[in-house]
């Protein structure tokens, strides 16, 4: 970097050098050779960055989610919601930035690892690290003596990204925390319970959850004689964490010893914090903490292998229906038909082609696993009915009336509890 | 307008002397004194009209004198050794990266997610650097104004299903405009200024539009008047019929072909049944960029009760239109892929909708909780923590109090000030007979339920389907 900017400092120099003879009118031989000099400056210096062609990536460390990522991270996320939503959680939101201040201080060595953005003349402020330090922040700022909340958001950090192990730029992080005042230990065994339902509901194998406590820790080095200095670099864990830390961790079975050690290690981790509020408060008035987040990247890429594994196609739609034309000139017909199952809630669609082919818009049921197709067809229309076929076995699953919004639904009823996809429980 | 950029300059020098101020490190009194004369300054500039929420930005990359003017609302990241980065200002750039990068030829893809722009938020107005964007665009070579019509229909039906009110969608087309504005004979160097002229005759009168287009804008008077002959027009498709036969635009090939689409636009959204929700507005004129096609924006109508309140419930409420030309930009061989999509102001929606409750007293529940679990006497935490997991195991919606001792009136309280509808009583008489109290929080009524039937009471008191879904 530093290289640079001297390289830069040297292009201005020798450009006014050049600008300078030019206006002194000197020998157009001495020009030229100055002229050199500035244009082999500049070629040191690479290609102009504003002149380059647009380069088509994502920023290192990060990634675009696809159709089919996101069916899985919203089956995931649905999952996890309804199991915190069991327990009685609200739900809050927080910018993706803060004041730089309110994160400094905050994470120890981990520190350099935040984003900040540039200084635009206006507050200082960096990309959030995690949903903890906002989470503080937003209690101590609404001065709350107790929530019970989740808060599920993508969070910063300038790791060395290793993206075989999932190790992301930009990730999701999953959290759910208690705080206040109560009796013992209820809320931290409520954290517990939620972290089992949700590896449980989530289908990804056996677990285990390992518990420990920073003060049983802190004893027992003390008992061995680690001399204080030396406990932070013994623990590498998170300073915040002052009571019950937990940590939950799948177990490899041994069907698993072939393939990536994506199904092993940590995907949930948790604890409680009761020192970390009280440092935002102006008065330092403390709330104690006790919450939980859940890896939830780590939990995309194992639901990924597994459905891979088990070659279940994965939908990335909800269609229930495509309204077909099974000759010429019925677009007409198949805009009415379609907006008339819309409009009666039914998820269905058409092909935006004045004159599609039967075989092609069969194709597209299939492709995008669209369970039924209303086929429209001329004599169908002169009798007052509609074809309803099932795209799988091709066979006719009724023919329904002119009548479309009764009739229609019943049919659709039978398949509405579909959802995108199913995956399957790993057999023991 | 002189003034105006008078003021427009003091700003920018005024940010200028805090900015400088800020490296030099002066005294903190200095700089706040410096920025408060700052605000000051940008608050009787007031909004910045030209900044609006749904015009669709180039890349900084392929069209740098258009980006120049936003390029200062970019947050950018700090220069920290790596790549240069920068938080993105809209969904349609990266989506627009997205296709080129993965070549894609279609799609039909919703986004909803945060963007950022370092804008004067103006709160009351619901105007945030950093707010919510909607949107939802296909992408794809098909056959023409089809799914220009879905997207109509989707906006309609969104708008209706939020019950936030009336609304109407109007209606242009960049080609009309052009063609319009060629023969009126506005040169192509005022296009843009003309635009943003014409765009304020839904708030503001034709003579007052007419004065700064001659006044300000430097635009002869004839012109003007042909000009106002066209926009002060608003109807159905009968419109789109009679200026096909309007004699000096149908000499026009750009006009003629975007009359030609809304023609049929207009017949698919009759069999689509929102006909009587869309207007042809000759005055639509607004963030014309990037749109190379149908334009359209809706609007609420103001109804006469809501005339007292905040004007937040007036104005563009989602907006979109046919943005042929965007994904060539970024791809390599200049690709085309079509595009035509719609944006949806949720943040306005959130704001609408927000005051709707409050003003109709209705309680917005925070969580989703369907029974508490509750004891009657002392020492009974044990059977509570049983019989919660029992309820959670069952998939019922439940909670407890985090204390070993709760008095019977503080968990009733607690029902009502959270909204949860029933309360699963545990008591030591209650225990030995072998049943649970089932009690309604806001009728009061109690029932004994046996131990073994309360999750089917509950989930039937609650209309849950039995099995776990």
């Amino acid at each position: 970097m530093a290289e640079r900017a001297a390289l830069e400092e040297l292009v201005k120099l020798q450009g006014e050098r050049v600008r300078g003879l030019k206006q002194q009118k000197a020998s157009a031989e001495l020009i030229e050779e100055e002229v050199a000099k500035l244009l082999k400056l500049k070629a040191q210096l690479g290609p102009d960055e504003s002149k380059q062609k647009f380069v088509l990536k994502t920023p290192k460390g990060t990634r675009d989610y696809s159709p089919r990522q996101m069916a899985v991270r919203e089956k995931v996320f649905d999952i996890i919601i309804r199991c915190f939503k069991r327990h009685g959680a609200e739900v809050i939101d927080t910018p993706v930035f803060e004041l730089k201040e309110t994160l400094m201080g905050k994470y120890g060595e981990d520190s350099k690892l935040i984003y900040d953005l540039k200084d635009q003349g206006g507050e200082l402020l960096s990309l959030r690290y995690d949903l903890t330090v906002p989470f503080a922040r937003y209690l101590a700022m609404n001065k709350l003596t107790n929530i019970k909340r989740y808060h599920i958001a993508k969070v910063y950090r300038r790791d060395n990204p290793a993206m075989t192990r999932g190790r992301y730029r930009e990730f999701y992080q999953c959290d759910f925390d208690i705080a206040g005042n109560f009796d013992p230990m209820i809320p931290d065994a409520e954290c517990l319970k939620i972290m089992c339902e949700i590896l449980s509901s989530l289908q990804i194998g056996d677990f285990l959850v390992k518990v420990n406590d920073r003060r049983i820790l802190d004893g027992m080095f003390a008992i061995c004689g680690v001399s204080d200095s030396k406990f932070r670099t013994i623990c590498s864990s998170v300073d915040k964490l002052d009571k019950v830390t937990t940590q939950a961790v799948l177990l490899q079975t041994p069907a698993q010893a072939g393939e990536e050690p994506l199904g092993v290690g940590s995907v949930a981790a948790g604890g409680r914090y009761d020192g970390l509020v009280g440092m935002f408060d102006p008065k330092g008035r403390k709330v104690p903490c006790v919450g939980l987040s859940i890896g939830v990247e780590r939990i995309f890429s194992i639901v990924e292998q597994r459905l891979e594994a088990l070659e279940e196609k994965i939908r990335t739609t909800e269609t229930q229906v495509l309204v077909a034309s099974a000759q010429k000139k019925l677009l007409e017909e198949r805009l009415k038909l379609v907006s008339e199952l819309w409009d009666a809630g039914i998820k269905a669609e058409l092909l935006y082609k004045k004159n599609p082919k039967l075989l092609n818009q069969l194709q597209y049921c299939e492709e995008a696993g669209i369970p039924l197709v209303a086929i429209i067809g001329e004599q169908e229309l002169k009798d007052g009915v509609i074809k309803l076929r099932s795209v799988t076995s091709r066979e006719e699953v009724r023919e329904v009336a002119e009548d479309l919004k009764s009739g229609q639904n019943r049919a659709f009823n039978f398949y509405y509890g579909t959802t995108p996809f199913s995956y399957k429980a790993q057999e023991a």
